[in-house]
């Protein structure tokens, strides 16, 4: 029996779980996380770029001591055919500012620090414990959880579920259906390490400037996917994602493709001599607007990736399961203040708090894209890709042809349509905006 | 029953880098673990006290960050942990090491009673030297027992104990008397999960933690790199053998590939033939 | 191995420390081998340390002395033959009746008092569950230092003992000197050193030791002794060929491939550690840093990448044939002898190949 009662539990010390106690706890309010990794973090893939303003609403002062891999200074798109890339990078100096705005981290040890923030705050954080079974009072008000540890209930007037994307705690207890395959893509990364010298060298960086490079083409044969390579300090993340329903219908395998794309021409050099030390698949909610579950009901909250609160694909999680962990713990607090009682009715303010925020109005924007892409992937990945490349070869080899002669008759009614920037901005606008 | 546990934190090695170029180690981010082999001495520690009732301690020495493995350790079910921690302890060598926590256990056994029996890994993924266990039971003149498979019977009021302990071609079974100091062989039992209110009380216990004077040591030129005869000279990754390994031709078929690989074997190792026929042979 | 060394990875602020031996420890003189004996049987790794001890005794111009605990009676003078054989130039002979079973107080007690009376200069013991629990005790005692699980002991222009070891999980080697005190220790898993030749009828001086000793003091008494059944045991650190698989093979069954050729080349068979993990084989037929070193005259490893874990552990074959798929894979560069190509369809076929080169038809070939 464990006599003790909490305000708040809050299951996952990912990055909604940790906002989502740090505000909470810093109000005062007694809270319990639990989470089933070693350590906070430990479980956690991501690619991963931090995006500071999100985290500045929660640790202003943040950029003091989290473990920060690199700041983001160029950003290179590439569209991919099996020999080569076409790019555009943008790199400024701007970016250099002393708060910048876009990070590199590493989840592991990021999270790590997050968590002692919180613990710093006075909330109670235990690992290796695995939430498995929400319990619920005779009316079905959510009133506290059970662990893999024994059988022993702890309560709490309510509970912020910040499971992430897999979110089985809310699926088995019935707050939500189980995610459907077309609205969530597998990424599979992994780090690659090098020296740091070698880094800097073969992104042209100096101290901690880093890059990103986000690509689309031939290497999701022909679905909608993308491939990334982030640097951090002294190793590379390089991973690429695609829907679980595209990877059952054209019978590729995660594992497949990232070996493709390690090989490509345009990826070897850079990784060239690194050791991999780490190999992860994780899934990401893709669904949009249109998937998202109920986000309140008696007793509980959910947020972060388990609310299917993701921008797809990759770089718009994290920032939005800050968020709308921050704002889930305002709203309890505030619920709490008041003295009322953690009712679906009265923690509806959340859902006011979400609908007001960027979160929402970004995901209303984008609701119909993740079906057009879906539709359209073959052009996008695989025939703009060549076209685009085909085009720039022409153009750029000289071999005494007449060059009025070298434009063939396909790219030329393609081109009549879009310039070739166009093309260009088009494939990578479907691409972003679909995340 | 008073029991001590030794534990160590260790940086789990399966996750340290090496940069491949300048050959030197990339700590950045590795994840610290209890010592796997200390968790079966906790374990069988748990098991006497919930028996005997009692209290087990558990006690490391290592840097500040260390309290987190005390603090699993506590989630599992230990009663009580102390942290020695002094950075006069930095680079010690096992000799250096047992001194110190010999030193711990003396000021343990003043402050919250001496302990009947002292448990240490059988070894540690890290320094992987067998020895402290044996360093310590030495300097606390405590009977030593390595390697123990199976404590088959324990008499506190007696203070006699009986254990299997394993040498090379078999096991023995011995008996000696308390107060002693044990190591548990790896899979000699299994270690428990933790209770969830122990969990909770670990993560709110507060730990007892020393440094080397409120340790009561004196004598510092016994600890650390002062107090360690041993010295690494050098660190180096192993040379690569001169030449890479004699490539085999393949083919479509594997019988032939086979037949390939046989000849090759036998030209160049000739003696081999008339081995593996007399090898062969024998079975 | 120490001959090409790389950047160090850290410089230890003592590393360049070198005092002049305390007057007291000038007088420490020889190389002395620990001769474990369990059962009346002499371990084989004793052996092994001879061999490698007889080299440092030379380079430092001292004699190989095999310090020989046991109860009085023929094994003793046995064991102490075998000894010369192998290369000791004398036998310190330990004989007592409280030493005719391992335990740990008496024979650290008769090890010290040994090692005080004659005072050795270097004290090598195998890295055996008795070497072990012997050399930590031994070693507080005398307070001096103790170097485990070495893979190579070299003799330094100033005449230390410089042992090495895998350190960091086996990734990287360190060399590690005991300065100032004596006798300097190490310890040295078996079949880490070759097994140096027998030389039937050497001979040697015996040296007879008196411990100062009584059952009547010594607390720990052995109840019982069970042997460990005969069948259950691999004897692969000790097999001329052994057959070994790794992850590359993919699945349980595919690993009953391995087995098939190594019964027909009456080989043992083992594999990486992964494997254990897995439960596709016991920890006993690990090879490895972590599992058992071996030293085959033939090794074959299908589908093993070749960590360094798992190197270390083989190296010592006289001859590494490797399988696997990938050309650049690292077992390829300590292997003698590699093949590209998919274990798992060549597998049966070298099974089969062999089967027919070495039957009893084809000895006969051999033979004539
Ligand atoms: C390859 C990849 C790259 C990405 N790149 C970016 C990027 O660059 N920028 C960005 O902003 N976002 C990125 N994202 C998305 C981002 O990672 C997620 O949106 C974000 O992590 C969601 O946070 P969360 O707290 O909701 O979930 P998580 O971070 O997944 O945390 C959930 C936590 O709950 C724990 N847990 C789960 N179940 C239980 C249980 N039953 N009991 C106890 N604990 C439990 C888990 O162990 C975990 O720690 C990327 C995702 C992937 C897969
Ligand atoms: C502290 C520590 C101690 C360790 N101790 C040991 C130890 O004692 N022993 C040990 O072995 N490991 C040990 N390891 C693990 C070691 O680092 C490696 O992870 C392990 O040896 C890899 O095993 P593997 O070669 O079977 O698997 P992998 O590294 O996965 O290699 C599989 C290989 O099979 C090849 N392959 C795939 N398919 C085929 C095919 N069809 N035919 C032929 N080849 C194929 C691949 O190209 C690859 O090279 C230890 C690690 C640590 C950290
Ligand atoms: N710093 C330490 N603190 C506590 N216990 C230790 C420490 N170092 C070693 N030990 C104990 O001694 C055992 C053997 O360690 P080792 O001799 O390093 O292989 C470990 O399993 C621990 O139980």
């Amino acid at each position: 029996m464990i006599e003790e009662r909490f305000d708040a539990i809050v299951i996952g010390a990912g990055m909604a779980g940790n906002a989502a106690a740090h505000t909470m706890a810093s109000r005062g309010l007694k809270v319990l996380q639990l989470e089933r990794g070693e350590y906070p973090g430990s479980k956690n893939v991501q690619g991963a770029i931090l995006y500071a303003d999100m985290l500045e609403k929660i640790v202003p002062e943040f950029r003091e001591e989290a473990p920060l891999e690199r700041r983001l200074i160029e950003q290179r798109m590439w569209m991919m055919t099996d020999k080569s890339h076409t790019g555009m990078h943008y790199r400024s100096d701007e970016f250099n500012e002393e708060k910048a705005n876009r990070y590199t981290i590493i989840r592991s040890q990021f999270d790590r620090w997050f968590s002692k923030e919180v613990q710093a705050k006075g909330a109670l954080v235990i690992c290796e414990t695995t939430v498995t079974e929400l319990v619920s009072d005779a009316y079905g008000k959510v009133i506290g959880v059970r662990t893999d540890r024994d059988a022993d209930t702890i309560f709490a007037d309510v509970v912020v579920l910040a499971e992430g994307v897999n979110a089985l705690l809310g699926t088995r207890a019935g707050l939500r259906p189980a995610p459907k395959p077309e609205n969530v893509a597998l990424a599979v990364k992994e780090m690659h390490f090098l020296p740091q010298e070698t880094i800097d060298a073969r992104f042209n960086l100096r101290g901690d400037e880093g890059v990103v490079i986000e690509a689309v083409g031939t290497i999701s044969k022909g679905m909608t996917g993308m491939g990334f390579i982030y640097t951090n300090k002294e190793c590379l993340s390089l991973g690429i994602g695609c829907l679980v329903s595209d990877f059952a219908e054209k019978q590729q395998t995660p594992y497949g493709l990232l070996e493709a794309f390690k090989k490509h021409p345009s990826v070897a050099p850079l990784i060239q001599g690194s050791e991999v030390k780490e190999y992860a698949a994780h899934l990401i909610p893709e669904g949009g607007y249109k998937a998202i579950p109920d986000l309140f009901g008696e007793g509980w909250v959910v947020v972060g990736d388990a609310a299917q609160l993701n921008n797809a694909i990759h770089r718009e999680g994290s920032n939005l399961a800050m968020t709308s962990g921050r704002l889930a713990g305002e709203a309890i607090f505030q619920i709490k203040s008041r003295r009322d009682p953690m009712t679906k009715q009265n923690l509806s303010l959340y859902k006011t708090y979400i609908d007001d925020s960027f979160v929402m109005k970004d995901l209303k924007k984008y609701k119909d894209m993740p079906h057009l892409l879906h539709t359209n992937s073959k052009n996008f990945f695989l025939t703009y890709p060549e076209l685009i490349s085909t085009a720039m070869d022409n153009f750029l080899r000289v071999d005494g042809k007449p060059k009025l002669e070298k434009e063939n008759a396909s790219i030329r009614s393609f081109v009549k349509q879009r310039s070739l920037m166009g093309l260009f901005g088009d494939a990578f606008k479907f691409a972003r905006a679909w995340r | 029953m008073h029991i001590l546990v030794c534990i160590k934190q260790v940086p789990d090695s399966a996750q340290i880098r090496i940069n491949p170029v300048t050959q030197t180690i990339m700590r950045q981010g590795v994840p610290t673990i209890i010592n796997p082999y200390d968790l079966f001495s906790l374990e069988e520690a748990l098991r006497l006290r919930d028996q005997f009732g009692g209290e087990v301690t558990v006690l490391t020495m290592g840097p500040p960050m260390a309290s987190d493995s005390l603090r699993k350790a506590l989630a599992i079910g230990a009663d009580r942990a102390v942290l020695l921690t002094d950075r006069f302890f930095a680079g010690s060598d096992t000799l250096a090491t047992s001194f110190a926590l010999t030193q711990a256990i003396v000021k343990i056994s003043e402050t919250f009673g001496a302990p009947d029996i002292v448990f240490t890994g059988k070894q540690t993924i890290d320094g992987d030297t067998a020895q402290v266990g044996p360093g310590i039971a030495k300097r606390l003149d405590l009977l030593q027992l390595t390697y123990v498979a199976k404590i088959v019977e324990c008499d506190p009021d007696k203070r006699e104990i009986i254990v299997e302990r394993r040498s090379e071609g078999g096991v023995h079974v011995l008996k000696t008397k308390l107060p002693c100091l044990i190591t548990m062989l790896e899979g000699s039992n299994e270690v428990r999960r933790g209770a969830m209110k122990d969990a909770l009380r670990a993560a709110r216990a507060e730990i007892v933690t020393w440094s080397a004077k409120d340790a009561g040591i004196a004598d510092m030129t016994k600890c650390g790199l002062k107090g360690s005869p041993t010295v690494v000279k050098k660190v180096f990754a192993p040379p690569p053998r001169s030449e890479r390994a004699f490539f085999v031709p393949t083919a479509d078929v594997a019988s032939q590939e086979a037949e390939n690989l046989i000849t090759t074997l036998f030209e160049r190792q000739p003696a081999l033939e008339q081995d593996l026929t007399t090898t062969a042979a024998g079975f | 191995m120490s001959d090409k060394p790389a950047a160090p990875a850290s410089a230890p602020s003592r590393a360049s420390m070198k005092k002049e031996l305390p007057e007291h420890f000038r007088g420490y003189k020889h190389v002395w081998v620990l001769i474990e004996i369990e059962r009346g049987t002499i371990h084989p790794v004793s052996f092994e340390l001879l061999g490698a001890g007889r080299k440092l005794a030379d380079s430092l111009g001292v004699e190989l002395a095999a310090a020989i605990l046991g109860a009085p009676g023929e094994t003793m003078r046995e064991a102490a033959k075998e000894a010369f054989a192998y290369g000791a130039d004398l036998a310190y002979l330990v004989e007592d009746e409280t030493l005719a079973d391992y335990r740990n107080e008496p024979y650290s007690k008769a090890m010290t008092q040994l090692v005080n009376a004659h005072k050795p200069e270097i004290l090598l013991l195998g890295a055996t569950t008795l070497g072990r629990d012997l050399a930590g005790s031994v070693a507080t005692t005398l307070l001096t230092g103790l170097t485990a699980d070495c893979t190579e002991l070299a003799v330094d222009a100033d005449g230390s003992l410089a042992a090495t070891r895998p350190t960091f999980g086996g990734s990287l080697l360190c060399t590690i000197y005991t300065l100032n005190y004596r006798p300097q220790m190490a310890t040295v898993r078996p079949r880490v050193m070759p097994m140096p030749p027998r030389v039937e009828g050497r001979e040697g001086r015996i040296i007879s030791f008196k411990p100062d000793l009584d059952e009547d003091q010594i607390l720990t008494k052995i109840l019982k002794y069970v042997p460990d059944r005969d069948s259950a045991k691999s004897n692969l650190a000790y097999a001329d060929v052994v057959v070994s698989g790794g992850l590359g093979l993919q699945s349980l069954e595919n690993f009953q491939l391995v087995r098939n050729l190594a019964s027909v080349l009456g080989a043992e068979f083992g594999g990486s550690r992964p494997l254990v993990q897995k439960g596709w084989i016991t920890s006993d037929r690990q090879i490895g840093q972590t599992g058992k070193t071996i030293r085959p005259k033939l090794y074959i490893a299908a589908g093993i990448s070749g960590a360094i874990q798992h190197r270390v552990g083989v190296e010592g074959a006289d001859c590494i044939v490797a399988i696997n798929t990938d050309k650049d894979a690292p077992i390829f560069d300590f292997a003698h002898i590699g093949i590209v190509t998919d274990a798992i369809r060549l597998l049966p076929a070298l099974t089969e190949a062999f089967r027919k080169r070495l039957s009893p038809h084809s000895r006969d070939r051999l033979a004539g």
